[in-house]
């Protein structure tokens, strides 16, 4: 991928990924996790739990909080940062057009 | 200009420091000038701890609650090593031994008390200079001057058998003393045991190697320069070269009589801990009298602080102090030992439980008044002492299972006295925390069991050491835990117990979990709620449940179980454990198929496939054509079952058809905790049947005994016989009733385990076998309803219900 341009990247329809619930998608090489919760936020991170590598789309959302499946680590997802463990997300920007469309922006 | 008040505080102790914590913690330095006075060259240390100094155990530096430093940081002008020896009230200020003076606006005097010392002859030499040999126990000078001289000695008297004269004792068999307790009682602490607890204690003081003398009083002591022994009323005497009194205190409050203030047995104060004759000066501590009453422990000390800091500050103007109930748990270093409330039963109607075990040195008597705890001994073995605390300072009825107040059958370990428990133990063996960190959480200002857990993770594993890690933040809190409300509700983020919250669901025709939050949380959807919630609609509603899949663990969105990896297992229903070569070949060619890592016989009597990538699992299932066997979810798993009558030359009941047919019938039912079950032919029980939740066993006579509330996880119980069936039909009826009745009653994730002591095996047979209540038939029925309602969650195989439910990644679709 190039990191050097920053830059917005469609994923196709927002309804791909469930009310509350978040799905991993394949940006280039790199994966990502999306999420959309039940208050109207659409929330792009890193895949992985920064505790043991848990699958985070697998995990329980509660507004734009998230807990890990495996050990229930929890990180507000609009801002990565964690709310019960040791440390954050990296996020990105994620929107959803009046289509129904998904954007991401990765640096 | 400085609008300050200045506020003087005499004593720089445990209460006197505590008070200023408390204060700053409320904001007091914006308000107040602190300067504080202490007649010991310190900071503040923690008192209790001296026997671990003097025993050698823990150095004198460790037990600093309040370091020199600290006073600095805060703005407070200590005068450590200066003794007060005047209040003028008139001229609103303080005089110090040196003649200086110092003025306040408010005044604090926190002075405690100091050893009581008897009249006996001898104690000074006859030029009237000190007597070597001779302490007392109250300060760390005090340890050191004793460990400093017990060196030197051969053998060591101590006066006085109550808890100080003990702790004394023990710490001086440390060096290699040989040591006496002498004491004036017929036991030893007779104000926290009754006779026969005394007598086991001295029995366990005598094994420990210190000599016990009672009903002796002490005349003189003997001695010209040094001491050379003790001399008695009754004629006797011992010789001994070093004598440590340990008497009893004596409030100081000399001071606040020569200034006017009155004093009874310690100075007088209101319920806002004032002076009843002077609104500017507060008293608090040892010093303390109110309501005609003295404290010699922190416990209560803690609390006049905060009310004093309330008042003092106005955080709380109307704070009262009304009195503490005396619980404590003692410390002789080797001896378990908590006392409460009264030690004899003070009317002949009140209930006394006992149990005693010299030879063990165990003892513990309750003595209990209209199911209220009113006194308590626990000598020995204090590992009850924390529940039995809590009922007896909340006044809260007590379970009508006596038995589970004195003993815990099977469940978590005893710890070792938490005090002795080095900070590096660690408490949590999931998540590696140790009592230091436990501790040092609390004393950062998280003073709730949630708040402690939620930040160190300390029992947000299995979950066994929660009681524990309840003991230690209660220690550290000295008993003031903070209850956080969200205990009693039935989840978190709806603020409500189970019975109103199933009462609103069901009042209000609230069907799925974003209507509870609308409805009942002003739709804020709290996360660690969702499942839980889900849980209780399922079983209140059925098929009628309005499920969102986003409510549910990932577990049920995929009907398997998460491994570590991200990957699932997969355990196909084998009814009863008993399986075919039909349903083991194709187990083997969906493991060949989609490469399973692992194939595993489980502790349930099926097969796990383990480690199947999640896009897997509904083709899967397909290949497998057998239903799911919910290794996954908080629901109805498995009956293990053992040979029974089909082969087996002491079966005497069908325990495998049993199984099969319990099996079928409650197969997935959805409930607040796991539900497994076991079937036994015979009483030699080897399907384990009276560790489940639900077991049958089977008795000559075609019967089967019902046991329940049995656990084999994380802790151990043995469950309790609920009633005798006589069919196969009577044992899924009454085993289907018990579970609907925990489906409904149950906490979420509580185990039967749990929930049948809770509830008491009397209530529930009532209800369940003898239908006090006329709601069996009601049960029953609804438990008719979940089965008919169940459908086999693998049958999504065919329909998926989400949208990429079965995708692990999807891929970028291109502009
Ligand atoms: C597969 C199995 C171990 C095995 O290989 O034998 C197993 C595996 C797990 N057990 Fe178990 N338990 C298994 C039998 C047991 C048993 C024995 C039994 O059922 O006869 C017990 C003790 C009985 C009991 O529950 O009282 C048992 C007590 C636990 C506990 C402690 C429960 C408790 O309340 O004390 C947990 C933790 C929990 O539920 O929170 C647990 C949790 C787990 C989980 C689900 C952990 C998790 O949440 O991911 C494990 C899943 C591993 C995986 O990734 O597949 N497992 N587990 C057994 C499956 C039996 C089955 O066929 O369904
Ligand atoms: C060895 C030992 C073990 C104990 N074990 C326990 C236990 O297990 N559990 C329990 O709850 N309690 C225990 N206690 C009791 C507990 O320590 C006291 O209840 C508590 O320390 C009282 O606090 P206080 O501030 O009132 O008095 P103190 O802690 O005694 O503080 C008073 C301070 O004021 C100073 N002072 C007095 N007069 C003046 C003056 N005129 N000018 C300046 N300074 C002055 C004193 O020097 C002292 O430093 C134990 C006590 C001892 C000695
Ligand atoms: S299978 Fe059970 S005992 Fe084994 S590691 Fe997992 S939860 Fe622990
Ligand atoms: S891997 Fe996410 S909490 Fe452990």
């Amino acid at each position: 991928m190039n990191t050097l341009i920053p830059s917005e990247y469609c994923l196709g329809p927002a309804s791909q990924i469930p009310i509350g619930e978040g799905r991993e998608f394949l940006v280039g090489e790199t994966k990502i996790a999306v999420f959309r919760s039940r208050n109207g936020g659409v929330y792009a991170t890193q895949p992985l739990c920064p505790h043991r590598a848990g699958p985070l789309v697998d995990g329980l959302m509660g507004g734009n909080i998230l807990a890990c499946p495996l050990h229930a680590w929890k990180f507000d997802l609009s801002t990565g940062q964690p709310v019960l463990g040791d440390c954050g997300l990296t996020t990105y920007p994620a929107r959803v057009t009046e289509e129904g469309d998904l954007w991401v922006e990765m640096a | 200009m400085n609008t300050k008040q200045k506020l003087v505080v005499i004593g720089n102790g445990m209460a006197g420091a505590r008070t200023v914590e408390e204060i700053l913690a409320r904001g007091g330095a914006e308000q107040f000038d602190i300067v504080m006075f202490g007649d010991e060259p310190y900071g503040n240390y923690n008192r209790i701890l001296l026997s671990n100094v003097l025993n050698g155990s823990q150095d004198a530096k460790e037990i600093f609650l309040n370091p020199l430093e600290w006073y600095a940081e805060n703005n407070i002008n200590l005068h450590a090593g200066v003794r007060i020896s005047a209040i003028d009230r008139v001229a609103k200020c303080v005089i110090d031994t040196n003649g200086a003076v110092t003025s306040y606006d408010k005044l604090i005097i926190a002075t405690g008390s100091r050893a009581f010392v008897p009249p006996v002859q001898g104690l000074l030499n006859e030029d009237g200079t000190d007597k070597h040999g001779v302490y007392v126990f109250r300060t760390i000078d005090d340890c050191h001057k004793i460990a400093g001289y017990a060196t030197k000695c051969a053998r060591a008297a101590v006066i006085g058998g109550g808890l100080l004269g003990l702790e004394a004792a023990r710490g001086l068999i440390n060096y290699g003393v040989e040591v006496h307790v002498v004491h004036l009682a017929n036991h030893l602490m007779e104000n926290q045991l009754d006779a026969p607890a005394g007598a086991i204690l001295r029995n366990t003081m005598e094994k420990m190697g210190v000599h016990v003398h009672l009903g002796k009083s002490t005349s003189a002591i003997l001695g010209d320069d040094s001491v050379t022994g003790l001399a008695f009323k009754d004629g006797e005497d011992l010789a001994c070269d070093m004598v440590v009194i340990s008497a009893g205190i004596r409030p100081n409050s000399e001071i606040g009589r020569e200034c006017g203030l009155t004093v009874e047995r310690a100075i007088v104060t209101d319920d806002q801990m004032r002076s009843i004759d002077d609104p500017d000066v507060f008293v608090v501590g040892e010093c303390a009298q109110h309501r005609g009453r003295v404290y010699g422990l922190v416990a209560p000390l803690w609390e006049q602080g905060r009310v004093l800091a309330d008042v003092l500050t106005g955080a709380n103007p109307k704070a009262e102090y009304h009195g503490s109930k005396l619980a404590t748990k003692l410390k002789v270093m080797g001896v378990e030992l908590a006392s409460m409330g009264v030690t004899e039963p003070p009317l002949p109607t009140d209930e006394v439980l006992h149990f005693a075990d010299p030879k063990r040195g165990i003892y513990k008597k309750l003595i209990v008044r209209d199911d209220q705890l009113i006194g308590a001994i626990l000598l020995g073995d204090s590992s009850k002492a924390a529940p039995l605390m809590q009922h007896f300072d909340h006044g809260t009825n007590l379970p009508e299972d006596r038995t589970s107040l004195l003993f815990d059958l099977g469940a978590v370990p005893a710890a070792a006295s938490l005090l002795e428990m080095p900070d590096a133990t660690q408490i949590c063996n999931c998540n590696g925390v140790s009592k230091g960190q436990i501790r040092k959480c609390v004393e950062g200002g998280k003073r709730s069991l949630k708040m402690v857990m939620e930040s160190t993770r300390a029992g947000m594993g299995c979950g066994s050491c929660k009681a524990l890690v309840k003991d230690v933040v209660e220690w550290v809190c000295d008993g003031q835990i903070e209850e956080d409300p969200s205990v009693h509700y039935y989840v978190p983020g709806v603020p409500l117990p189970k019975p109103e919250l199933v009462a609103a669901i069901k009042e209000q025709n609230l069907k799925s979990v974003s209507a509870i939050f609308a409805a009942l949380s002003d739709g804020v959807e709290e996360v660690g709620s969702k499942m839980a919630l889900s849980s209780l609609l399922s079983t209140i509603w059925g098929a009628d449940y309005a499920e969102e899949r986003d409510a549910r663990f990932i577990n049920d969105r995929v009907h398997a179980n998460i491994q570590k990896d991200g990957t699932f297992s997969v355990v196909p229903q084998i009814k009863g454990g008993v399986t075919s070569a039909d349903q083991l070949r194709k187990i083997a060619d969906a493991a060949d198929k989609y490469n399973v890592p692992m194939v595993k016989v489980t502790g349930g009597q099926r097969i796990d496939l383990v480690g199947v990538r999640k896009e897997d699992l509904p083709k899967m299932w397909k290949d497998l054509g057998m239903p799911s066997g919910h290794a996954y979810g908080k629901s109805f798993r498995t009956v293990k079952t053992c040979i029974g009558t089909e082969l087996c030359r002491f079966g005497v009941g069908d325990s495998t058809a049993l199984g099969i047919a319990i099996e079928s019938r409650f197969a997935g039912i959805e409930s607040p905790g796991k539900m497994k079950l076991a079937t036994a032919g015979c009483p030699r029980n080897c399907s384990e049947a009276m560790v489940k939740d639900v077991g049958a066993v089977a008795v000559e006579g075609g019967k089967w005994e019902i046991y329940i509330g049995g656990a084999a996880g994380a802790h151990v119980r043995k469950g309790d016989l609920l009633c005798v069936c006589e069919s196969h039909e009577e044992v899924l009826t009454i085993i289907g009733r018990f579970m609907q009745y925990y489906r409904e009653n149950a906490k979420w994730l509580e185990r039967t385990s749990g929930f049948v002591p809770r509830v008491g095996l009397d209530k529930i047979r009532d209800v369940v076998v003898n239908d006090s209540e006329g709601i069996a038939a009601r049960l029953d029925a609804a438990m008719q309803k979940s089965v008919d309602d169940y459908v086999d969650p693998w049958l999504e195989a065919e329909q998926p219900v989400s949208p990429n439910q079965f995708v692990t990644t999807l891929p970028m679709v291109t502009a």
